[in-house]
């Protein structure tokens, strides 16, 4: 790899723009590829929504996400992110064995875990029949994610205009398809376009193991789970879980870690990451990219331009609109991006206690469980109905996570740190905008459905802190809020994922590549965009080069 | 109570109204146009060709573009470069979607460093819009506000001197200029449809009667008459100009890949400025331009012999048409299909039987020898014809300036 011709000027051969863990996974990739790379992050620390803050002095919060649901382990691998000792990146994930708690309104609670056996037995009480059907239900999304996963660690083929190499990628994605089996990638392609409850009902009759998992289909989207392609969102998470149904993971000491072990990986690449630079523009010369102009008028010559920002602000806010012909931008502006969710951060005296469920709910909270508040898949739709029409959920759908629970350092000494996920709480409200009063009363709603099941929480609460959707969205540069950089409903994702006829990293603009999670797969911190779109760029490369 | 009529007339429909004794009307973007004004248009044509004739294009789309970003959103627009336009110049400029094919075409005039007027075949405002993003301009339309004339053929430079304090004679061709017309501010143009010498005046519509009055008082002894869409469309074949939806079809509304154009497939590659400013389309046309293009555009010239033996079999003279076709046919080499004629028809002037004909690049140089179909009562024939460089008919006076 050498610098692209007429450029020798140039210091870097490319600047990715953010340190999310997308743009440092690509920066990684590229960098050992024996490219000059520099990073360039608006924010003091690396990770974007991996970020883990000190709110209140001694508690540091996850206040982005707060479970890592899964880094694709062949980037894991690539990159040596969880080796350990003086070279290694060090990341350290943690991961309890019951994943999630779900409390009912009648008193029951429903816990998951990681062992089929072991969760088959804890539904038991829910539905007999439905615990017979669970390890065959889990072996079933097994399969059914592999097809997924073969699809996600490829770049989407081109199928409209293909050349030869398409029709070549195609092929190769057919044989790998094939290996799965043809009767599993069937499969995948029936339950894709389903809602979840249609998935779910297919195998099971409980309303809280359903609930339970109906959550997962709706993650980040501004649709019930009565709305097609919440089947696949929940097959998306699977994927990132690697088959464990909602799987608990976090980084020790905090997700911010993430960003911290990926920076080192990159910088021991050879990269330079440069934080607390905001880029002001993307330079474009003669229709090619040319490197990045910084707030202050500092300019970084480089002449490829690797964005790890969402599509739109890349594209609509950073390059100026002459550069881009008019279909391009009215696809780009009919991205859907719908933001929904919010996050309540509490500082608590004392550990939750749940209200039912007897000591094997308080153990499994406790290792580490998710609190999940999704008793019914019609509790989820009632809850999405507020958002439908603007509103925020008056009873909302929660994953509250104990986070201190798995490492204790994240808060002091005997003290916790809940992070909770709201939803649906909608970007655009319908009438007003999300000032404080809205933030506080949205607090208020998430602790209220919380307390209904944890009656000790309310008087446990040191100190509260919400981001709203608008918080979320000016704090990390989501677009709308929305948590995956674009709406990962069907037709934004795969062939239109960010917008259709552009879903292989490239833009119109030559050397302006996308590497966020508004690329194929999309968002859930699975890094495959980093790691798809730094594979294209050096595949770019190599054909200039012949 | 009979339903509103879906069309209306232009601002001189009160004057071409009572003067259109065929009755012959046809609609052109929303509005009535005349045909032809007497029942056959043969003297219309003969006026465009030796005497003068008023056309009323009014139903033109036209765009005003002002303010500081005017210049760069007809630079974004158009293939040409509008920073080498000068103030007073009219560029005839296509404009493409982002794959580099061909939406419209129109005229882009440049009324002021920051002004400019744009006419089109096909609603334009929401393209303009569109490619304003970020730019400080302000887009008009214009089209009902202002009335356009077309004054064409060669003593329409007698006429207008007559009646305007305009510098006329010292136009040149392509060149807008503002003047009083019988003391009514217009702008004049040196350009048209007919590849003669022409004007076309463009006023308020509050004006076009007085105007058109003006004009018609003193053209007398010019020679002057009306002249309808029948005659314009045989002067702008002999031009060999093109007429959106029969020669191409807009971009934006091909529903097949194969009925889209790239201003290379049209002859237009002279309009298109690879250097300037990016315009849209600019990327594909540059990857076009590195490959030949594999349509030609096209004049073919019919063989009056073949044409001759074709109908004598049937007992019959060549049947010629008396107006210009606008069906395509196919065209053969070689036994096989090259291309298509999209415009046909018989010059007076030339005494030619022409056509504008999309071809397959190997087929396309000037002398080819193809054969056209031609139905001879009922029955597909073959008539020899000659692929010929447009413009048919381009005589010395539409560009001299005396």
């Amino acid at each position: 790899m050498r610098a692209a011709a007429g450029t020798p000027a140039n210091a870097y051969d490319a600047v990715v723009i953010g340190a999310g863990h997308n743009g440092l996974i690509a920066a990684a990739y590229l960098a050992r590829a024996g490219l000059r790379v520099v990073v360039v992050e608006r924010g003091e620390a690396p990770g974007g929504c991996a970020a883990t803050e000190e709110l209140w002095p001694g508690y540091r919060v996850d206040t982005g996400a707060h479970s890592l649901t899964g880094i694709d382990p062949s980037v894991m691998n690539d990159l040596g992110l969880v080796e350990a000792g003086p070279g290694g990146a060090g990341l350290e994930i943690l991961s309890p064995a019951p994943c999630v708690v779900s409390p009912q309104p009648d008193g029951g609670t429903l816990i998951l875990g990681t062992d089929p056996t072991r969760a088959a037995d804890r539904i038991r009480p829910f539905s007999a029949r439905d615990a017979a059907r669970w390890p065959d239900f889990v072996a079933a999304m097994s399969r059914a994610i592999r097809a997924l996963g073969v699809l996600y660690r490829t770049r989407p083929p081109r199928l409209a205009g293909a050349s030869r190499g398409d029709l070549w990628e195609l092929l190769r994605l057919g044989v790998r398809m094939g290996r799965v089996g043809r009767r599993e990638a069937l499969e995948l392609l029936r339950l894709i376009p389903m809602t979840i409850e249609e998935l779910l009902y297919e195998w099971f009759e409980s309303e809280a193991l359903k609930g339970a998992l109906a959550a997962d289909g709706v993650r980040g989207i501004c649709q019930g789970p009565l709305a097609s392609g919440t089947g696949y969102m929940f097959l998306h998470h699977m994927v990132g879980a690697g088959g464990v149904v909602r799987r608990r993971r976090q980084v020790r000491g905090g997700m911010g870690g993430l960003g911290g072990a990926l920076q080192r990986v990159a910088v021991a690449a050879g990269a330079e990451v440069r934080l607390g630079h905001e880029v002001a523009s993307i330079r474009v010369e003669d229709g090619r990219a040319t490197g990045v102009v910084l707030a202050g008028g500092d300019e970084v010559a480089a002449p490829r331009v690797v964005s790890s920002a969402d599509p739109g602000r890349t594209l609509l806010g950073l390059v100026d609109p002459g550069e881009l012909a008019p279909e391009f931008v009215r696809a780009l502006e009919n991205i859907k991006y719908r933001g929904v969710v919010a996050k309540v951060h509490l500082a608590l005296g004392e550990p939750p206690r749940l209200r039912s469920g007897g000591d094997a709910a308080q153990a499994a909270v406790l290792a580490g469980a998710a609190i999940t508040i999704a008793p019914s898949i019609h509790y989820i739709e009632r809850a999405y109905d507020d958002a439908k029409y603007g509103r925020p959920s008056a009873r909302p759908v929660l994953d509250a996570v104990l986070t201190t629970a798995l490492d204790p350092s994240l808060a002091p000494e005997g003290r916790h740190v809940l992070s909770v996920a709201a939803q649906y709480a909608p970007f655009q409200l319908a009438d007003g905008s999300w000032a404080d009063a809205r933030r506080e009363a949205l607090g208020d709603a998430v602790v209220g459905a919380l307390a209904e099941h944890i009656p000790n929480l309310e008087e446990a609460i040191l100190h509260r802190h919400v981001l709203t959707p608008a918080d979320l969205a000016d704090r990390f540069a989501l677009p709308e809020g929305n948590i995956h950089h674009g709406e990962m409903t069907l037709d934004q994702v795969f062939f239109g994922r960010p917008v259709a006829g552009w879903a292989r990293f490239r833009t119109p603009i030559a050397g302006l590549y996308l590497c966020g999670a508004g690329t194929h797969p999309g968002g859930g911190l699975n890094g495959r965009p980093g790691a798809l779109a730094a594979a294209r760029i050096l595949g770019d490369g190599k054909r200039r080069q012949d | 109570m009979p339903a509103p009529s879906v069309v209306r007339g232009t601002p001189f429909h009160e004057r071409t109204g009572p003067l259109c004794q065929a009755g012959n009307w046809r609609r052109w973007a929303g509005h009535l146009s005349a045909s032809s004004y007497e029942p056959t248009h043969e003297h219309e044509y003969q006026a465009i060709r030796s005497a003068c004739a008023l056309i009323d294009v009014s139903p033109l789309h036209k765009y005003r573009l002002s303010g500081p970003g005017a210049a760069a959103l007809a630079n974004r627009v158009v293939t040409r470069d509008v920073d080498r336009q000068e103030i007073g110049r009219v560029y005839y400029t296509p404009w493409c979607d982002a794959a580099g094919k061909v939406r419209d075409d129109g005229t882009l005039h440049r009324l002021g460093a920051s002004d400019f007027r744009l006419t089109s075949a096909e609603p334009t405002l929401k393209w303009l819009h569109e490619n304003a993003r970020g730019l400080d301009v302000e887009i008009e339309e214009e089209t009902e506000q202002v009335a356009a004339l077309a004054l064409q053929g060669p003593r329409s430079r007698e006429l207008l001197r007559r009646i305007t304090d305009g510098d006329v004679a010292g136009l040149p061709y392509f060149r807008v200029m503002s003047a009083r017309i019988a003391g009514i501010a217009a702008e004049i143009s040196r350009t048209g449809y007919t590849g003669d010498l022409g004007y076309e005046i463009w006023v308020g519509a509050a004006d076009a009667i007085p105007l058109w009055d003006a004009l018609t008082e003193a053209g007398g002894p010019f020679g002057l008459a009306p002249a309808g869409m029948l005659a314009l469309d045989m002067a702008r074949l002999e031009a060999g100009l093109l007429l959106v939806d029969v020669d191409f079809i807009p971009a934006h509304r091909a529903i097949i890949e194969d009925r889209k154009s790239s201003p290379y497939e049209l002859g237009l590659g002279w309009t298109v400025s690879l250097e300037a400013s990016n315009f849209v389309g600019r990327a594909a046309l540059r990857a076009e331009r590195a490959r030949p293009p594999a349509w030609r555009f096209r004049g073919i010239v019919l063989d009056w012999e073949s044409l001759e033996a074709a109908y004598a079999t049937v007992g019959l003279p060549p049947q010629l048409p008396g107006t210009t076709l606008r069906d395509s046919v196919p065209l053969y080499a070689g036994g096989r299909q090259v291309g298509y004629a999209t415009s046909r028809g018989w010059s007076p002037t030339l005494k030619t039987y022409l056509g504008l004909a999309h071809l397959e690049a190997a087929s396309a140089a000037v002398g080819t020898e193809l054969e056209i179909e031609v139905t001879v009562e009922h029955r597909r024939r073959r008539a020899r014809a000659t692929v010929a460089k447009t413009p048919f008919f381009d005589p010395e006076r539409k560009r001299a300036t005396p």
